[in-house]
């Protein structure tokens, strides 16, 4: 974990929704997919927390959805703005259980941290399998960028007007894959666990106060005992995870 | 002594500056940013006699300058917490601790205080009788003066450490609370727990808070914080630590003045975790611009 200045060095609009932020500064404490940073916005007490979307060298790339003033706020910043970040939070994947052919799922703000990890499992010698889920096809973004990383891509969308139509979980049948790990909104997640084959990670998003295991507002239940979103998490095995309800 | 030393309850502090329980958990986390061995002592987790999963999610809404919570008491229970947390924490901090108590009896109060008491690692007994996120207990004993005091009496019985009875704000009279709890032999009271708040979600227009109301802290209650600091500092002869939205150097200037002898800092360390660090260093040189050359010559100048 680290607090650092970071500068805005790119803040483009990816769809209506989905604003793809590169910042430059110190991504030293940054070390695995699935992380994420927590971002401190001016006139907001409480930090924001996105997740990473990729890391070159300085420059980190965060890909977040404008659903309130604080990411509308996000939106709005001209390059060069100086941001407050606190970086390499949460566990992040464990990328040493994909075998050679894994399966990466996600759903509309949860593709964002599946590309970073597209990338390292590629790099690793694994043949990944994309499958990325989005409401409908104006809401779609990142299909070109992970075919470029050497991912098979399946897209589906809700509506059905690009790809298979339906969920995320449409697009499993008949995939042969070594294990899997997905991203997106808790619905999705609990599909996933119930339709996907095997062994795999899930990431989970949950609302935060502190972002670095100190104020235990994202706690969850587990097979294995009481964790921190933010802390043990973002990221739980599948054979670990206790469903609420 | 140096400029910012303080004695509180005969135990003497390189400053008076204290994480407060609940925004610092057990101290390992901060020991990652910094070398938490600064402060002052901070005051851990609040911990209760077994094991606590707290409220249900979501524990955190945000506010105007602040911060609603609703965690609920989560701990892992007064054994584990001396088998795990304390040696843990012995590793990064190697000065005497605020053991922060909770309860929901008598009975449990003082069993786990009796616990805590053996710890050579805790200086100070801070109970809570005001967290105001459980239900038939915490703040239910911090409401009433006889009950306080009854907390009060029945903790001081197993300990012969300091017992620093922690107030609620969410009462009519605080200073009736701090009087019964001085006349029972508590040796300092802290003040303020969080003030009872809620917030509504337009979209799904149902509370924000799985509990439903919260605790709000943060710079929004640091004024209402220091009212309470200053009128109970001026009616009891034990010392005072004042919380409350302290975020800067000047908030703990300005807490003293108001009759506080050491200060905690709650939800500012959750959002900037070297803060308390920063406000450490920054102290002397804000001294200096008000002509402070100590820190303990300021207590309750303004009374």
């Amino acid at each position: 974990m680290k607090q650092s200045y970071f500068t805005v060095v790119e803040n483009t609009p990816l769809t209506d929704t989905v604003v793809r932020m590169r910042l430059r500064g110190d991504t030293s404490a940054i070390t695995r997919p699935g992380q994420f940073v927590n971002i401190r916005l001016e006139g907001r007490f409480l930090r924001r927390p996105i997740s990473v979307c990729d890391v070159e060298g300085d420059v980190l790339t965060l890909i977040y959805k404008v659903v309130g003033g604080g990411t509308e706020q996000m939106r709005q910043m001209p390059v060069g703005t100086q941001l407050d970040l606190l970086t390499g939070l949460g566990n992040g994947y464990d990328l040493t259980e994909a075998g050679p052919n894994p399966l990466v799922i996600g759903g509309g703000v949860g593709v964002p941290p599946m590309y970073w990890l597209t990338k390292q499992l590629v790099a690793a010698g694994c043949k990944v399998t994309a499958v990325l889920g989005f409401n409908n096809g104006s809401e779609i973004f990142y299909v070109d960028e992970f075919r470029a990383l050497g991912a098979e891509v399946i897209v589906a969308t809700v509506d059905g007007s690009v790809g298979v139509k339906g969920f995320v979980t449409n697009a499993l049948a008949g995939l042969d894959y070594s294990y899997f790990y997905t991203c997106g909104p808790e619905p999705m997640l609990k599909a996933v666990y119930r339709a996907a084959e095997g062994e795999g990670q899930l990431s989970f998003e949950k609302r935060m106060g502190c972002g670095f295991g100190a104020c235990m507002g994202c706690s969850c239940r587990t097979i294995t005992g009481n964790k921190r979103i933010c802390k043990e998490g973002p990221v739980l095995r599948k054979e670990e995870i206790q469903w609420d309800d | 002594m140096g400029r910012l030393n303080v004695t509180l309850c005969g135990i003497e502090l390189d400053n008076p500056v204290i994480p407060a329980s609940g925004t610092f958990g057990y101290g390992h986390e901060f020991a990652e940013f910094y070398d938490i061995n600064v402060l002052g002592s901070f005051s851990c987790k609040g911990t209760t006699l077994a094991p606590r999963f707290g409220n249900e999610t979501p524990r955190i809404a945000e506010a105007p300058a602040g911060m609603i919570n609703a965690v609920g008491l989560q701990n892992p229970g007064v054994d584990a917490v001396i088998a795990e947390e304390l040696p843990r924490l012995a590793q990064c901090f190697h000065k005497p601790i605020l053991a922060n108590v909770s309860g929901f009896s008598m009975e449990e109060y003082a069993a786990v205080c009796q616990k805590l008491d053996s710890q050579p690692q805790v200086g100070w007994l801070e109970v809570n009788i005001s967290c105001p996120n459980v239900h038939g207990g915490g703040m239910s004993f911090g409401t009433d003066p006889a009950q306080a005091a009854a907390v009060t009496r029945a903790v001081k019985a197993v300990t012969a450490k300091p017992v620093i009875m922690k107030l609620s704000p969410n009462v009519t009279d605080i200073v009736a609370v701090a009087k019964a709890c001085e006349e029972a032999g508590a040796d300092a009271i802290s003040l303020i727990n969080t003030l009872m708040a809620m917030r509504i979600d337009l979209k799904t227009r149902r509370p924000v808070l799985a509990n439903t109301t919260g605790g709000l802290s943060g710079p929004a209650v640091f004024p209402v914080a220091l009212r309470m600091v200053w009128q109970v500092a001026r009616s009891i002869s034990i010392p005072v630590v004042g919380l409350g939205g302290v975020s800067s150097a000047e908030d703990v200037i300005e807490m003293m003045l108001a009759g506080a002898t050491a200060v905690e800092i709650g939800a500012a360390n959750l959002v900037d975790p070297c803060i308390c660090k920063r406000i450490i260093e920054e102290l002397p040189e804000v001294m200096d611009r008000y002509g402070i050359d100590n820190l303990r010559d300021i207590i309750g100048g303004a009374n």
